[in-house]
């Protein structure tokens, strides 16, 4: 007869066995495939609950509407002509400017379009699942199905909560603990070239820690292509998981601001063993001197690659935004990144308006699991005659390309700041010329 | 587990406000997961800082104006139904629906609902007249720092010949039908939707 007493001490044993058999294959880069087990199962649960949804939502003939398509049909048509087209019916007055009152329907319709559907705001909230992935986090346009699917979900939560989250919590706490213990202890040495593979090791031993932590499967594509020493890699930004992602398959200088508490204690561990670079808050003001100090890494041809996202950042995955341009002022050469994660398992995009780091590292332990594709760019250069906006617009529409993302060129600070009035004044400006011509002649 | 978004809007809700708008039943819901979503205080009612949040229609010149159509005479909160109400201005007028029940009073998208939505745009104190002053100041609007005061009066002036039959120096709304008669209103002031 088997007690409580007798069973805890089991499942604590069960339980550390679990956690070695996951941390130290992957501490070298080798696996068991327990996580390759997890996936296949899990994949094929979330392919019999689509089935399931699909089957109900076919019977009860309900149309759910699809929200990847566009609501509305928008036409690119530019502002001179939807108005030259709206006054044609209408004899151009001879002097004194050219205006119709029906001028005002170009704007209007612009207007209520926008309001109807915007290429921008959607971008800070996270993208909607066409099927429902049994998380109920995800679960807003989807109503009750059936029995089965309700007692599966309940299942899975009970594992994602009692089994998952546990798990990756310890395995995060090792390999967070690992990081500051192993940096500081590589920092004891003096500066040489063992050094430097000792803590490309600790860094990346405890990166992989952590990537098993969230159950992480990363498919990296064209190799040949990853950062080099003395150079830049640009990625877009979807979370600050973007880190654990890309330095699992190498080592990157950090660039980042100082923070306090436990990010501080981590980030002064990481410095003693290789060279990362962080900022004063009231450094990063000073745009100079920021530069500098990144040319000045960026020179020093044995010092890794640092790892910059320009949108500044996190968006939801779906869209790249504008690439701030600092950046791209810096010299060398940059190798972009393209990161998509696969929303199915779970939605790694951070809504900082809306969840706080701890609320955020929370949902992404109890997630199904982190699923992302990783492209690596061929390196690229300023070109003769090429601005930085233009450099890191070109930089950007690769990444988007590659991601399968769409390329927008607002602004990603749009998130919480007022768009500039500089676009407004644009369209002012084109509209005025339509008024009342420059030159006399026409 | 009901979904969040949709379970707020009832049944009877959308069969209302179908029968007001003729909008369809799918295209509610999305425009509902719209405003849901445009909704940050979560009350059920828009603001004008909401609309504003838009990028693109903090862009447009006459963005005020056009977020001003949304809201009712001294209110500054628009509920669903009212929201839904002014965007069916820009329902595209189909064929089927010219013979539609006579009594239901004539539908928000007929063109001249959708050359009132325009009408007021210009018409800034709402006393049913576009007059100088008014129209200044949205040419100002459109125009921003590019033109003078004096040529703008000049447009002003002009536009207000032309249209001003009874001579009382401004637009009234049956002046302004006649100056745009010829405009294709219905193709120029709807939005059509992808399903």
């Amino acid at each position: 007869i088997r007690r409580m007493e007798d069973v805890w001490p089991m499942l604590r044993m069960a339980f550390v066995v679990l956690v070695l058999l996951i941390m130290l294959p992957a501490m070298f880069g080798l696996s068991l495939g327990i996580t390759e087990a997890y996936m296949k199962i899990l994949i094929k649960t979330l392919e019999w609950a689509t089935l399931k949804i699909q089957k109900n939502s076919e019977e009860k003939k309900t149309l759910k509407p699809s929200s990847s398509n566009g609501l509305i049909q928008r036409d690119d048509s530019s502002l001179e002509k939807e108005i030259v087209e709206l006054r044609r019916n209408r004899p151009r007055p001879v002097e004194g400017g050219d205006f119709a009152l029906s001028d005002v329907f170009y704007f209007s319709r612009r207007g209520v379009e926008s309001i109807m559907e915007d290429e921008v705001t959607h971008r800070f909230s996270s993208e909607e699942l066409a099927s429902w992935n049994l998380l109920t986090r995800t679960n807003n346009n989807f109503h009750y199905i059936s029995l089965r699917l309700t007692i599966l979900w309940g299942v899975g939560v009970c594992i994602r909560y009692g089994i998952l989250l546990p798990l990756r919590v310890t395995l995060a706490a090792i390999g967070i603990s690992w990081l500051v213990v192993g940096t500081t202890g590589v920092g004891f040495l003096p500066s040489c070239r063992l050094k430097d593979w000792l803590s490309e090791l600790v860094h990346v031993m405890c990166y992989r820690i952590c990537a098993r932590g969230l159950s992480a499967t990363i498919h990296y594509h064209n190799r040949e292509n990853k950062p080099k020493k003395g150079g830049i890699c640009v990625a877009n930004h979807t979370s600050p998981i973007d880190v654990v992602i890309l330095a699992n398959d190498g080592g990157y200088a950090m660039v980042g601001q100082v923070h306090g508490g436990l990010m501080g204690v981590i980030q002064r561990a990481m410095v003693r063993a290789c060279p990362h670079i962080w900022f004063e808050r009231a450094e990063m003001k000073d745009r100079h001197l920021v530069t500098k100090r990144l040319r000045d890494h960026v020179n020093d041809k044995n010092k890794l690659p640092i790892l910059i996202f320009p949108e500044g950042t996190c968006i939801n995955n779906t869209s790249v935004m504008m690439f701030k341009k600092g950046s791209f002022e810096i010299g060398g050469t940059i190798y972009p990144v393209a990161i998509k994660y696969d929303p199915q398992f779970g939605d790694a995009f951070w809504n900082s308006g809306k969840y706080n780091m701890v609320s955020y590292l929370l949902r992404m332990m109890t997630s199904w699991a982190i699923v992302c594709n990783v492209w690596y760019l061929p390196p690229m250069t300023q070109q003769e005659g090429e601005d930085a906006v233009q450099f890191a617009n070109r930089v950007k529409s690769a990444i988007a390309h590659q991601g399968g993302l769409v390329d927008l060129s607002w602004d990603g600070g749009l998130k919480r700041a007022k768009v500039k009035d500089t676009f407004r004044q644009e369209q002012q400006k084109i509209y005025s010329h339509m008024l009342v011509r420059d030159d006399s002649s026409d | 587990m009901g979904s969040r978004a949709s379970s707020l809007l009832r049944e009877e809700d959308i069969e209302e406000i179908k029968k007001e708008t003729g909008f369809s039943h799918s295209q509610i819901t999305r425009l509902y997961s719209r405003f849901h979503s445009l909704d940050k205080g979560e009350n059920g009612a828009l603001s004008r800082e909401d609309f504003q949040r838009i990028p693109e229609l903090a862009i447009n010149p006459l963005g005020d104006r056009i977020i001003n159509a949304f809201f009712p005479e001294g209110e500054d909160q628009v509920n669903f139904r009212g929201f839904m109400r002014t965007l069916a201005h820009f329902r595209p007028v189909e064929d089927n629906e010219k013979n539609k029940d006579p009594n239901s009073g004539e539908p928000l998208n007929s063109r001249n609902n959708k050359l009132l939505f325009a009408f007021r745009l210009y018409d800034l104190d709402r006393d049913d007249k576009i007059s100088r002053d008014e129209l200044l100041q949205v040419l100002r609007m459109m125009v921003g720092v590019n033109i003078s005061d004096e040529q703008l009066g000049s447009i002003a002036d002009r536009t207000i010949q032309e249209a001003d039959t009874n001579g009382d120096m401004s637009i009234s709304f049956s002046e302004f039908i006649k100056v745009l008669e010829k405009v294709d209103v219905e193709q120029k002031m709807s939005i059509r939707f992808l399903h």
